[in-house]
């Protein structure tokens, strides 16, 4: 595919400022600065530090993705950043910086939505999207399962969470447990020292909450339950057990998450999951969709944990897609969109 | 040379392309929430009206603030990114330096004042003097409300926005100066180019990010 098209990625949403250079459906680099340690002083993502990072960022990670993946800047044939959503002084950051690279370098331009992205990554790990593809997408920032029949023009919402975001939960938990921000790497491995003893809430699993919300989520409750269980042993006097605690709240998200996920396989008739953002990192969630998917006869699709968090190489992945099947490129007058909603694919 | 300058540190969105000896052309919009969108059109547009490509661009010259942050960046990372697509410099000019040469035409006074939209009912300010044709700065930037100033420099021939927003504390505004013509930076990026001038490019914030730490919040 050497003639393929060479497609460098922006992506700024969060805290990660990521640049990647996707030919075709290959992946050739993808660099990420992240201001990660700077936010951990602040117990979590300050959107202010996030856009300061990503200015000083800019310029030397889309070298070392050049440089790394060995292609000169004037090589590239189109640019696609996310337009949104997520913070917007953060995307501003990167609509900006795409603009520029793409009127210099006289290429289009392809404003593209994060959620899509997350879902197009994985064509550089796997080989093409089936159609339709059903996605859940979990992280710090969303909760979302996705019917997405074409991922350059057609992605449906078939839920999301009514409250925190998954990933939120695992920071909050970790602030009560007194683990480190970010909070999701650190359960996990508190988690594998401990027992599943405690049985906390499944938020939106019993009863009339089925019939209203088949496939949203709801983890403020876990997180409330959890935070009031450690507050009476504290006030009993008695340890915590911090591992158990860790391994039987995240038992309680995965439950949920990949209960919901095979439902909605099931429901609308597609033969495979594919799951994405930083949450799909952890273990426990990767191994019990790995269990319930196989029970059910589903192909589980779970890129790289690396793909998984927010980088430049989806945003890249995307724009590739949109260029394979003739999408209309972006004008140069784009908006970073805060709030994209998850059916916009491009803008 | 044909200098690219740009500046979204004030209201407006700014955008010159200059010729060695050809009146520069200048493409402006006054917005102070459409940094984002508007700037990469008016590049365009600008470097159409001049007859140029982005190609020709031997020098980019940048206002680095200071300035509402969001704005600010929007043109520091435009700067920047075009700069590495070109393979051609970039430069920094502190945007108050701007307006207080544009101020100079405006007032026979030796001194004056720059005072910008801070937000948050503060002012960006730097005093600046006369020499020669251009305008040399007394203090350094700073950020504070505009009442806080030191009385003599609050009655200063006065550039920016700051008097219209604060009229009572900044009393001797100099007409029409309100916002960054990029016509005027791109002369002076030109002038501190010849001269060798260091020109860093690093956005002036003039404040910490607004959050507290948790080791600060378990102080309060
Ligand atoms: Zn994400």
């Amino acid at each position: 595919m050497a003639d393929a098209p060479l497609v460098l990625g922006v992506e700024t949403s969060c805290d990660e400022t990521g640049i990647g250079l996707v030919r075709g459906e290959t992946l050739l680099f993808d660099a990420i600065a992240s201001s990660v340690d700077e936010h951990a002083r602040f117990g979590g993502v300050v959107p202010e530090v996030a856009s300061r990072a990503h200015l000083e960022a800019m310029v030397p990670t889309i070298e070392r993705a050049c440089r790394e993946a060995g292609v000169a800047l004037r090589d590239v044939d189109a640019v696609a950043v996310t337009s949104g959503p997520g913070l917007a002084g953060a995307l501003m950051v990167g609509v900006a910086a795409a603009k520029a690279l793409a009127l210099s370098l006289g290429v289009p331009l392809y404003g593209v939505n994060h959620l899509a992205s997350h879902v197009a990554v994985d064509i550089v790990e796997h080989g093409p999207l089936p159609e339709p593809t059903l996605a859940m997408l979990v992280s710090g920032g969303h909760s979302s399962l996705l019917l997405v029949p074409d991922v350059t023009h057609d992605v449906r919402s078939l839920g999301s969470t009514i409250d925190d975001a998954a990933g939120e939960a695992f920071d909050k938990v970790a602030r009560v447990l007194g683990l480190p921000f970010p909070g999701g790497p650190h359960i996990d491995r508190a988690a594998r020292e401990g027992q599943v003893v405690i049985d906390f809430p499944r938020g939106l699993t019993t009863g009339r909450d089925v019939e209203r919300h088949r496939f949203d989520f709801s983890f403020s409750g876990l997180k409330t339950a959890v935070s009031r269980w450690v507050q009476a042993r504290e006030a009993a006097g008695e340890p915590v057990p911090v591992a158990d605690v860790a391994a039987s709240f995240q038992e309680a998200v995965t439950d949920v998450l990949t209960r919901k996920a095979v439902d909605a396989c099931r429901t609308h008739g597609v033969g495979h999951l594919q799951i994405g953002g930083g949450v799909a990192a952890n273990s426990r969630l990767r191994a019990m969709a790995q269990e319930r998917c196989d029970a059910a006869g589903l192909e589980l699709r779970v890129p790289a944990p690396k793909l998984c968090t927010d980088n430049g190489a989806m945003v890249a992945a995307l724009g590739a897609q949109m260029v394979l099947r003739g999408r209309p490129a972006s004008d140069l007058g784009i908006r970073a969109d805060s709030s994209m909603p998850v059916t916009e694919v491009s803008v | 040379m044909l200098i690219l300058a740009l500046d979204t540190a004030t209201s407006a969105i700014a955008v010159a392309v200059a010729r060695d000896d050809v009146a520069p052309v200048v493409a402006v919009e006054v917005d102070p929430r459409a940094h984002t969108e508007r700037l990469a059109p008016l590049v365009a547009r600008a470097l159409g009206e001049a007859g140029a490509t982005p190609a020709d661009v031997t020098d980019v010259v940048v206002g680095t603030g200071p300035g509402p942050f969001t704005g600010l960046r929007v043109g520091m990372v435009t700067a920047v990114t075009t700069g590495l697509a070109l393979g051609v410099p970039v430069h920094g000019v502190c945007t108050l330096d701007v307006l207080a040469e544009q101020g100079l035409g405006a007032t026979d006074a030796d001194e004056l004042l720059v005072a910008t939209d801070a937000r948050r009912r503060e002012v960006y300010w730097a005093r600046y003097a006369r020499d020669g044709d251009t305008a040399r700065p007394v203090t350094e930037p700073a950020v504070g409300p505009a009442g806080d100033l030191p009385d003599e420099v609050r009655a200063l021939p006065t550039v920016g926005r700051g008097p219209l927003l604060y009229p009572d504390a900044l009393t001797a505004p100099l007409d029409g100066v309100l916002d960054t013509d990029p016509a005027v930076l791109a002369r002076i990026g030109a002038r501190r180019l010849a001269a060798g001038t260091p020109m860093p490019v690093e956005p002036l914030y003039l404040r910490r990010p607004d959050a507290l730490t948790t080791a600060e919040r378990d102080l309060r």
